[in-house]
């Protein structure tokens, strides 16, 4: 066990002199952020302060919302096929009819049709987008459970596409947005010191239409809505003029005639056209601006609007002029954003737990080595020396993992420390005791190597267990915690068995006619 | 030195005694979880917790509380934390989904105290995420226990196996027991704490265990106490040598690592202790009462041979 070959000495101290140059590319501050040298342990938002937000799309309404426009189609093909139907409505989240007993079958077959255009089939899948019943002559139909996975999936991703846009727009310092599971959208916004703004900008669906108000309040086609302080109320057309989807580009800008600020906006093609008929078709009566269910305000149409351009004018500050602005370039959410999780911590408490973590690091360091010292002398040394360059691997497999460090990360590291002399202290006590009866030194120290072995990969390994379970369930900072204990046990285990063993062979050789005791 | 010890201790004249009350102690912690119950922190519980520094330091709980409490929101407690003029403050969940309930509290808090506060830390886990948190935590738990089960099982004897298993069971429920009797917070961190206190409990007992199959083999008619005596003895200064390095750095971490790491270093240090005792007075005698002889280890070489 005490022999070494060049060839493998060479690897050793290779893999040693690696990720000692990586690790120390921490205390560097580098800013070439793109050669490949230029790694750095991140600090997880724990360590550097930030936002963390966990979104979860509700498709509930969405869900309502299709169902709703599939009811309507289903009217017209009833009608086109001449079945009569009866009590066609939306029961729960079914669409729910009767129809003739002898139109059932033709009814079926239409469902199955795999080119239908109501009941979508998904080859991916091997599944239709809708399940059926038919009882008596009771039909009823409801999303299956891939129609849902689908309406889910692509709500996600557009959502995803939206969310990054207006965190774009806010303009963070490099946002992480990423899509969790099938409804939920993970965002960190590190160094975001009042995650407020952005909070309130993904909390609305900015969902914009342009509806005319109703002169007849009580009509069928139009609804009351409130303005935005809620007392206020309006009667306005179910018909939308125009959404936020034919918007162009929208900017906040201050009119110096009304000294108010305004959101000015341009239309796309389409929408100016539709904007300019409706305009000159409605002269004198007032357009109700409305976003998420609320009215901004409802203007007067003075004359044809032709030009696509407009403007947006109601109670605002800059600051929500801005944020109106960008939420209408950004686009509208397909449904609402729910936040369910939220972590911030600001950055000088960041800062207090690095240098808290740093000290404890420095201290619990010093007392084992001290300690070592004690227990052991000279042997101590070595294993203290294993210990330096234990750390010094761990630094380094950090790095080029490009890793994030988290405060329990950092307690990781500690628990690294404490435990990693453990394999030199199973070690050293085995040739103790080997040395008891064995009179030469050599062979103390290549029995006690040998036997430890099973011992140290066992203890090892069991510790290795908790830290890649913790590492699959754990979230967030735990994560980080999973990681360096995981990551400091594979360490250790290199140094006691190459690094110290090979220091320890040194040592014996140097010494082996002296009688030295360990 | 410090750890002089005599290497010639009857561990098993205390077996008796200690396992009856470690029995105590483990049915002591488990009616105190089911009928005190843990306090779960909001990671388990849900609800908001925040933490404040105020920029007067003689700021108190009862004029935060006050200001608070007229905000309607429910389940309101403020403690210290940390130094002074820093403040947790726990709000029960509440279920609206109000993007402005953080700066709703903040505008309120400062107009009430008349002075800046600093919102350090801001914490709000909504119940869905707080119900799956618990369910990870627990399944982390029992899949760590189950995995650690079957290693033990491969490496050794179903025997070994089943008294490491019970020696961590006790461990957990101990440390469980403590923190549910000093009504110490359980969060995500005392769940990686648990799981590392599993892993090093283990580690500490399948060294005794390595050895005590080794001595197994060379001695066919020494009983099993008497070969746990020798293995407990002959490994009881890397035992004690280790136990002492780790808690060098968890009272390290515990007293400089800051508040955050207070509960998990604290939940660490109790764990190493009581893993270590474990390995030496629970899992050990327990390969006694399962009747580990020279036949069991030799039965497990023979089939390998065969």
């Amino acid at each position: 066990m005490l022999y070494f070959s060049r060839l493998k000495l060479f690897v050793i101290y290779i893999v040693i002199i690696f990720l000692a140059f990586f690790s120390s590319l921490n205390f560097f501050n580098n800013n070439d952020k793109n050669s490949f040298i230029s790694k750095n342990i991140n600090l997880g938002l724990d360590l550097q302060g930030g936002s963390y937000l966990l979104l979860e799309v509700d498709s509930e309404p969405l869900i309502i919302h299709n169902l709703q426009d599939k009811l309507i189609n289903l009217r017209k093909i009833l009608k086109e096929k001449d079945i009569k139907y009866q009590n066609l409505k939306i029961e729960g989240k079914s669409i729910k009819f009767k129809i003739p007993k002898d139109k059932i079958s033709e009814f079926e077959d239409f469902l199955l049709n795999k080119e239908n255009s109501i009941n979508n089939y998904f080859n991916n899948y091997r599944s239709y987008e809708m399940d059926y019943s038919i009882e008596n002559n009771l039909v009823s139909i409801q999303y299956s459970k891939f129609g849902i996975i689908e309406i889910k999936n692509s709500s996600l991703e557009e959502s995803l596409e939206i969310v990054r846009r207006r965190i774009d727009e806010v303009g963070t310092n490099e946002p992480t947005i990423q899509r969790r599971g099938n409804d939920r959208i993970l965002v960190e916004l590190p160094g975001l010191d009042d995650p407020n703004r952005i909070k309130s900008l993904l909390g609305k669906t900015a969902n914009l239409t342009f509806r005319l108000v109703s002169d007849d309040e009580d009509s069928f086609g139009s609804e009351f809505l409130f303005f935005e302080d809620g007392t206020t109320k309006l009667s306005v057309n179910k018909r939308v003029v125009l959404s936020g989807d034919n918007l162009s580009t929208a900017v906040p800008k201050f009119d110096s005639q009304s000294s108010q600020t305004i959101v000015s906006f341009s239309l796309d093609r389409v929408g100016a056209k539709r904007f300019a008929r409706v305009t000159s078709k409605n002269v004198g009566k007032r357009l109700a601006i409305i976003l998420d269910k609320k009215i901004i305000s409802a203007p007067e149409i003075r004359e044809p609007i032709v030009g696509g351009n407009g403007q947006i004018s109601g109670d605002f500050t800059f600051q929500s002029a801005t944020d109106l602005a960008l939420l209408l370039r950004s686009g509208a959410l397909p449904a609402p954003i729910n936040i369910i999780e939220e972590r911030t911590v600001g950055p000088d408490l960041g800062e207090d737990s690095v240098k808290a973590g740093a000290i404890s690091l420095l201290i619990g360091f010093i007392l084992v080595i001290i300690y070592m010292f004690y227990k052991y002398r000279f042997m101590g040394l070595i294993a203290d020396t294993a210990l330096i360059v234990n750390l010094i691997l761990l630094l380094g497999v950090l790095t080029v993992l490009e890793a994030t460090l988290t405060l329990p990360g950092i307690a990781g590291i500690i628990l690294t420390v404490g435990m990693a002399v453990d394999a030199n202290v199973l070690i050293f006590e085995r040739i103790r005791e080997e040395s008891k009866t064995e009179n030469s030194l050599i062979h103390a120290f290549d029995i006690g190597y040998k036997k430890a072995q099973s011992a140290v990969l066992d203890a090892n390994i069991t510790t290795l267990i908790s830290a890649i379970i913790l590492f699959f369930l754990g979230s967030g900072p735990i994560k980080g915690f999973a990681v360096t204990l995981g990551i400091g046990i594979l360490t250790t285990l290199f140094s006691a068995y190459f690094f110290a063993r090979h220091l320890s062979s040194i040592y014996v050789m140097k010494n082996k006619n002296s009688n030295i005791k360990i | 030195m410090i750890l002089k010890i005599s290497k010639n201790i009857t561990f098993s004249k205390f077996y008796k005694k200690l396992n009856v009350i470690s029995l105590i102690f483990v049915i002591l912690s488990l009616s105190l979880i089911f009928f005190k119950g843990l306090n779960f922190g909001v990671d388990f519980k849900g609800g908001t917790l925040i933490e404040i520094r105020t920029e007067d330091k003689n700021s108190n709980i009862s004029e935060i509380r006050r200001s608070l409490i007229k905000m309607n929101l429910e389940d309101i407690t403020v403690k210290r934390f940390g130094t002074k003029g820093d403040f947790l403050i726990k709000i029960k969940s509440n279920e609206s989904n109000d993007e402005n309930f953080i700066k709703n509290i903040s505008d309120t808090l400062i107009k009430d105290l008349g002075y800046d506060v600093n919102f350090r830390r801001v914490e709000k886990v909504g119940p869905k995420v707080s119900n799956e948190l618990l369910k990870n935590g627990l399944l982390a738990i029992c899949l760590s226990l189950a995995a650690m089960l079957f290693y033990i099982w491969i490496r050794f004897e179903w025997q070994f196996s089943l008294a490491a298993i019970i020696a961590l069971i006790h461990d957990v429920l101990i440390t469980l027991g403590l923190f549910s009797i000093l009504s110490y917070e359980i969060n995500l961190s005392i769940v990686a704490a648990v799981l590392t206190i599993v892993g090093y409990s283990m580690n500490d007992t399948v060294v005794i265990f390595d050895r005590i199959r080794e001595n197994l083999k060379k001695y066919s008619k020494i009983s099993i106490e008497e070969i746990s005596n020798v293995s407990t003895n002959e490994t009881l200064s890397r035992t004690l040598i280790t136990s002492v390095t780790t808690l060098l750095a968890l009272f390290s971490i515990f007293i400089f690592g800051g508040a955050i790491l207070k509960g998990f270093s604290f939940a660490m240090i109790i764990g190493v202790i009581i893993g270590t005792y474990s390995s030496i007075f629970v899992a050990t005698p327990l390969l006694g009462y399962t009747k580990v002889s020279q036949k069991t280890i030799l039965k497990e070489d023979s089939e390998i041979n065969n």
